[in-house]
């Protein structure tokens, strides 16, 4: 177990460290720093002693270690188009993006999982069908297309919702929340649906795909041979086998709904992190595009750590250390 | 005559398919008196199976039972509701799979398997089902019953597991257990072992059982009587001392033959020339006539039922000489 965790710990840094090395490349490669940061009027001398004083003259590996060490304390320099430290811009940002990326991994999960095993289990009735057609619907039509007709029926048609925005919100401190507030809920509201759609419509045939294919197995035909009511059979056995694989695409998903925030973001003007970084990409703000791609790999590597270790509770077949299962 | 545990009177399977219905099991009729074992044997395909999955209520839809009667120690149980049906199942018929590899959910210990077949039939608590889970894996020859009931099914060998799933599906003592094809998947050292186990523990509770397996050997030392399937139908049936040495229908002679000697396995049925014929070809009048060396013009345009040949029955057209009412002992009784 521990020998576990620690090689994927191990993992893990070394997948940041490729990511870190990617945005290091950008701040080398991607225009002159020294030309983002200076006036026209800045003579040859200055800019050789700025750059001088920057470090930009020393050995590539002595800047990237730097840059690492400063990444990992979350410090990315000041932003060329903000004037303001990078992790300053982005703590105002984060907590944004995470509540939309949280409600929607929720909506998701909560409405996928029961939908999935509800047409594996009633295969033929209406409301499958109803869930598998609209299911298609929400996998072909595009996210910002989905957005744009939502504001159009709730905010601009019926005028219940807010159409852009966050709505009231409450300062915690290190943390900014939209939770606490009425307004706040109304605002998420359509965003997170939004974003949750695409991944509730996956998961939700993920689940019943899986199911479908439990249920035929040896063990759930013997379940039921040995009298077992269908509720243990269904929810007792099969699903919970059905979550094994879940589990992992599921925690992919996650991850890429905070990547795919982007697009949401812009559609409802979420103050988040995509907003940030479009505007940032427009600007050839390097610091904040390099803060964010280093936070969303930070994000996709913690939430597979999480699944494996998930992974790890749910199926005793991986606990056999190694030993043992050899000698099998 | 006393009241068997199991009537089956003309069972009928079928699957409706895009290119028509096939007949899987056709028209069988068969009884099992309480504590007898009545083996079932036939090439792959035969519907044994399905005469098994049948009789406990499981067929996977769009298989169905389309006629006939089921009936358990005197009462029908082919029409009955699902939740009845369900609290049938392991209570007073058990069923063991093939492969005791795939029988136990790998995510949950043999003691919760165990505790929650014995709570889903009687009303122990908790600790009780636990108690008599260990007492159970006592008596099918699990060591360290006390140790091992907390394992996951992986951590138990082929004969290990198919041990647990004997006591799963004895736990509730039922009246009939269907046995199909329980040692196929395992290890030839193993597979006598867990035959004896099987045997004795029925024999000790009176359980009546349905053997279904391809190895005569097996059938000929656990089985009172048997019952030779082809093609959806039972061609023969009688004592088994009767059927294995002095079989009556061509096909079952054909088994025999296949067979070098008592003990050995089927498997190879190459001494019967062709194949068994599939559902939607099954050949008009014996179903087995393309194959049978002994065939003559009858056969091809009639199809024989079970007639009376000595103290067996066969549906072969040789034995209709034989004046009805002729047979002694049980095999006169099928119909009864
Ligand atoms: N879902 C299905 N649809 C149509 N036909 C089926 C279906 N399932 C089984 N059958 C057919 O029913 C027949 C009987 O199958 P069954 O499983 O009872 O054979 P068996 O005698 O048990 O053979 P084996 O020794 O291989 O287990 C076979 O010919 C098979 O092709
Ligand atoms: S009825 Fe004819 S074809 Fe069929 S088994 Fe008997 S002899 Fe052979
Ligand atoms: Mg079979």
């Amino acid at each position: 177990m521990i020998a576990f965790i620690v090689r994927r710990l191990l993992q893990s840094i070394v997948v940041m460290l490729v990511v870190a090395l990617l945005a290091f490349s950008m701040f080398r490669y991607i225009g002159d720093p020294i030309n983002q940061m200076v006036g026209v009027e800045t003579s040859s001398e200055e800019r050789a002693e700025l750059r001088e004083r920057l470090g930009l003259n020393d050995p590539m590996l002595v800047q990237f270690g730097r840059f690492a060490a400063d990444a990992a304390r979350f410090d990315f320099g000041v932003s060329y188009q903000h004037k303001k430290p990078v992790s300053e811009l982005f703590a105002d940002r984060l907590p944004a993006t995470l509540e939309l990326a949280f409600l929607s991994a929720v909506f998701a999960l909560a409405c996928g999982i029961p939908m999935g095993v509800y047409t594996a289990l009633r295969r033929d009735a209406w409301l499958s069908k109803v869930f598998l057609t609209v299911s298609l619907i929400g996998i072909s039509l595009p996210t910002f297309l989905i957005g744009i007709l939502l504001i159009f029926v709730f905010s601009v048609w019926l005028g219940w919702l807010p159409s852009f925005g966050r709505g009231e919100t409450v300062d915690l401190g290190v943390w900014t929340t939209g939770l606490l507030t009425v307004s706040g809920w109304k605002a998420a509201l359509m965003p997170s649906i939004t974003l949750g759609l695409f991944q509730m419509t996956l998961i939700m045939r993920l689940v019943r795909s899986e199911m479908l294919e439990v249920l035929r197995t040896d063990y759930i035909k013997f379940a039921r041979a040995r009298g077992l009511s269908d509720r243990a059979v269904h929810f007792g056995h099969a699903l919970k086998n059905t979550l094994v694989p879940v589990i992992t695409i599921t925690g992919l998903q996650l991850g890429s709904i905070i990547a795919f925030a982007i697009i949401t973001e812009t559609v409802f003007q979420w103050p988040g992190m995509g907003l940030l970084f479009l505007q940032a990409i427009q600007n050839v703000d390097i610091p904040i595009m390099a803060a964010y791609l280093i936070l969303i790999a930070f994000f996709f590597v913690l939430i597979n750590l999480i699944v494996d270790l998930l992974y790890y509770a749910v199926d005793p077949r991986l606990r056999v250390d190694r030993a043992t299962s050899a000698g099998h | 005559m006393a009241r068997p545990v199991l009537q089956v009177d003309n069972l009928t399977v079928e699957f409706p398919t895009r290119r028509g219905t096939l007949r899987a099991v056709d028209d069988i009729s068969f009884r099992i008196d309480a504590g007898e074992v009545l083996g079932v044997v036939g090439e792959s395909g035969a519907g044994k199976s399905m005469t098994g999955t049948a009789v406990i209520g499981l067929l996977e839809p769009p298989g169905r039972i389309s006629g006939g009667r089921v009936q358990l120690e005197g009462a029908r149980i082919d029409h009955l509701p699902h939740d009845q049906m369900r609290r049938l199942r392991g209570q007073r018929i058990g069923m063991i799979f093939q492969d005791p590899l795939t029988s136990l959910n790998p995510l949950y210990t043999i003691g919760f398997h165990l505790t929650e077949t014995i709570r889903t039939h009687t009303d122990r608590g908790e600790a009780e089902a636990r108690a008599r889970a260990i007492e159970l894996l006592t008596e099918v020859g699990i060591p360290a019953p006390a140790q091992r009931i907390d394992q996951y099914p992986h951590h138990f060998s082929g004969g290990m597991r198919q041990r647990v799933v004997i006591a799963l599906a004895l736990c509730a003592e039922p009246r009939l257990v269907i046995a199909d094809e329980p040692t196929t998947a395992l290890d030839v050292s193993i597979q006598a072992q867990i035959i004896q186990l099987l045997k004795r523990l029925c024999r000790e509770h009176g359980t009546s059982v349905l053997l279904i397996t391809h190895d005569m050997g097996v059938i000929a030392e656990t089985a009172d009587r048997v019952a030779v399937m082809y093609a959806g139908r039972i061609v023969e049936v009688g004592p088994v001392r009767e059927v294995v040495q002095n079989a009556k229908h061509p096909y079952t002679e054909g088994l025999m033959d296949a067979i070098p000697k008592i003990g050995g396995r089927t498997e190879d049925l190459a001494q019967i020339r062709g194949t068994m014929p599939r559902l939607s070809q099954i050949p008009a009048g014996c179903a087995f006539h393309p194959r049978c060396p002994r065939a003559f013009d009858r056969c091809r345009q009639e199809r024989p039922e079970l007639l009376d040949a000595g103290a067996s029955r066969a549906a072969c057209w040789l034995h209709a000489g034989e004046p009805a009412g002729a047979g002694t002992g049980r095999g006169g009784g099928e119909r009864g």
